[in-house]
């Protein structure tokens, strides 16, 4: 409650260069008749920018994200993207999984190339294509290692990779850097920020970090628990043109962080 | 020091005895062994003849064509009915896994079966099948094939969802995932199916040849004892024990390769 009366503005006007990619209209989902996970949420995703959903666990964030990703139905409402209603996984649209979600018996290589596989890309392409962006992510010299020999930073590298394989225009990222240690966590979002300066994509971030909203988003989505609605949307609005590293030193960033935890320590206590 | 010197054995003897005794299988075996002789020796129970002589009837086995006739009828019941098994085992279990309807209908058989004394069911077999080497095979089957079905598709439970999932959002179809991702996935699960498979097979194969009673080793056993030939008998349980240990060793080596390559954590 704090929060809205405090935010500087909700709803933010629009940033004069952006479009809309996607949208949520009223979603709502209930689960066997009569949990609610999420009711009535609304939110638009500006081209070209990263948006996260921040939310205390339960909250439905998750699900959400997979009701954009198509792999779950809503009850009412849709989702949609550039006007095209979302009617299940689509081309447009790659997904980060928590877990990594890596196929154990497969190479870094084949991993990376199984979005590209699925589409009958053939081997040489794939591989072609599955190398380019190992690079990027910063894992080349690791093709021929299976994910067991990698640490969770270097599986979650991969698992971005994989996504990014496949040149969707829409990156969604489910808590993608949760099962990585502190240190390697900063890395990660640091390096994400840089990756994100050369391809051109629309992310959605889920995370329960304020820290990391903050410090990776352009807009910040912020959802109440049970069920699961949007209460308030941020803008940061923080300089990134410099180091990346000189994000979490900003006074806004500082700022933001604070105004939002004033905002859900009541959902904690 | 002194007593780390106590404790160590004396004589040459001693330490040899302590090494055997460390690898505590062969120690057992040697014990046995002996006991084995002594009572043959002695005469204690008829149908016991000395292991030394029962060796030496497994030397005479090795020469015998009956003996080659037997194996290679045993191999050939034994693996048509273990192939049997996996090649309808697998899909059933694959279907219970991915479809709970197949469930609900089949588990209580399956389970019913997996448990049942099927011994009983194989003179009942006969007068279907005759009395030959399709009753046998029958006989593998059905020991056989539901261990297959319950640990495929326990496997198939145990794939992690997000790896469908990741299928799923790359926009694969169910074949696709299945093959790509659900098998793959299910293998060691699958593979401890095959592995319990072989050791159920092999009994299959005994109990089908002695019920029948004519053919196979199941022949030879009725005549050897029929015959009151107590060494060609003993020394064909031994070669029949020595050859399942073995095939199921070599099927536990493969199951934990596969085990290997397929292990997420």
């Amino acid at each position: 409650m704090t929060l809205a009366r405090e935010a500087p503005a909700a709803p933010p006007a629009p940033m004069p260069d952006e479009k809309p990619i996607l949208v949520a209209d009223e979603v709502g989902l209930v689960y066997g008749g009569n949990v609610t996970a999420l009711a009535g949420v609304n939110l638009t995703v500006p081209q070209g920018r990263l948006t996260s959903l921040l939310g205390p666990s339960g909250c439905g964030k998750t699900t959400l994200l997979k009701i954009i990703a198509g792999l779950i139905e809503p009850t009412t409402g849709d989702v949609t993207v550039r006007g095209e209603p979302v009617r299940g996984p689509g081309p447009d649209r790659a997904l980060v999984f928590q877990d990594f979600a890596l196929l154990p018996w497969a190479t870094v290589l084949d991993n990376v190339g199984y979005g590209l596989r699925v589409r009958g890309v053939p081997r040489q392409e794939r591989d072609q294509v599955a190398r380019h962006y190992i690079e990027e992510v910063g894992l080349a010299g690791f093709e021929a290692r299976y994910p067991h020999e990698l640490s969770g930073g270097m599986r979650q590298r991969a698992g971005l990779a994989r996504a990014l394989a496949v040149r969707s225009d829409i990156l969604l990222m489910d808590e993608p850097f949760s099962a990585v240690d502190e240190q390697m966590r900063r890395k990660l979002q640091e390096d994400l920020l840089e990756l994100l300066r050369v391809e051109q994509k629309t992310v959605i971030f889920v995370t329960h970090s304020i820290e990391e909203a903050v410090y990776l988003s352009d807009q910040v989505i912020i959802l109440t628990q049970r069920p699961g609605r949007v209460s308030t949307i941020v803008r940061p609005d923080i300089d990134r043109s410099g180091n990346v590293d000189e994000i979490r030193r900003t006074p806004r960033y500082m700022e933001l962080v604070d105004e939002i935890w004033a905002g859900l320590r009541q959902y904690v206590e | 020091m002194t007593l780390s010197a106590s404790a160590r054995p004396r004589n040459a003897f001693s330490r040899a005895a302590a090494r055997i005794t460390a690898r505590s299988p062969f120690f057992s075996l040697i014990v046995w062994a002996a006991l084995w002789e002594l009572v043959g020796q002695l005469g204690l129970i008829d149908l016991i003849p000395p292991l030394s002589a029962v060796l030496v009837a497994v030397g005479e086995l090795f020469e015998r064509g009956s003996f080659w006739e037997a194996l290679a009828l045993t191999a050939k019941t034994f693996g048509l009915g273990l192939l049997l098994a996996i090649v309808v085992g697998i899909p059933i279990g694959l279907l219970m896994g991915l479809r709970k309807r197949a469930d609900q209908l089949l588990s209580m058989w399956v389970n019913l079966f997996l448990s049942a004394p099927l011994t009983a069911v194989v003179p009942a077999l006969m007068p279907i099948l005759g009395i030959g080497e399709a009753t046998v095979v029958a006989t593998v089957f059905l020991f056989a094939v539901w261990v297959v079905i319950l640990d495929t598709q326990a496997g198939v439970l145990h794939v992690s969802r997000s790896l469908v999932e990741m299928g799923r959002v790359f926009g694969a179809p169910g074949p696709f995932i299945l093959w790509t991702i659900v098998i793959p996935a299910a293998m060691p699960e699958i593979m401890t199916g095959i592995r319990l498979a072989v050791i159920r097979a092999i009994k299959g194969v005994i109990v089908g040849q002695i019920i029948i009673a004519l053919i196979g080793f199941g022949g030879l056993f009725d005549t050897y004892l029929s015959m009151f030939l107590m060494e060609r008998f003993w020394a064909l349980i031994i070669v029949v024990f020595v050859l399942s240990f073995t095939l199921i060793g070599l099927v536990g080596a493969l199951e934990k390769r596969i085990a290997f390559y397929a292990g997420t954590r």
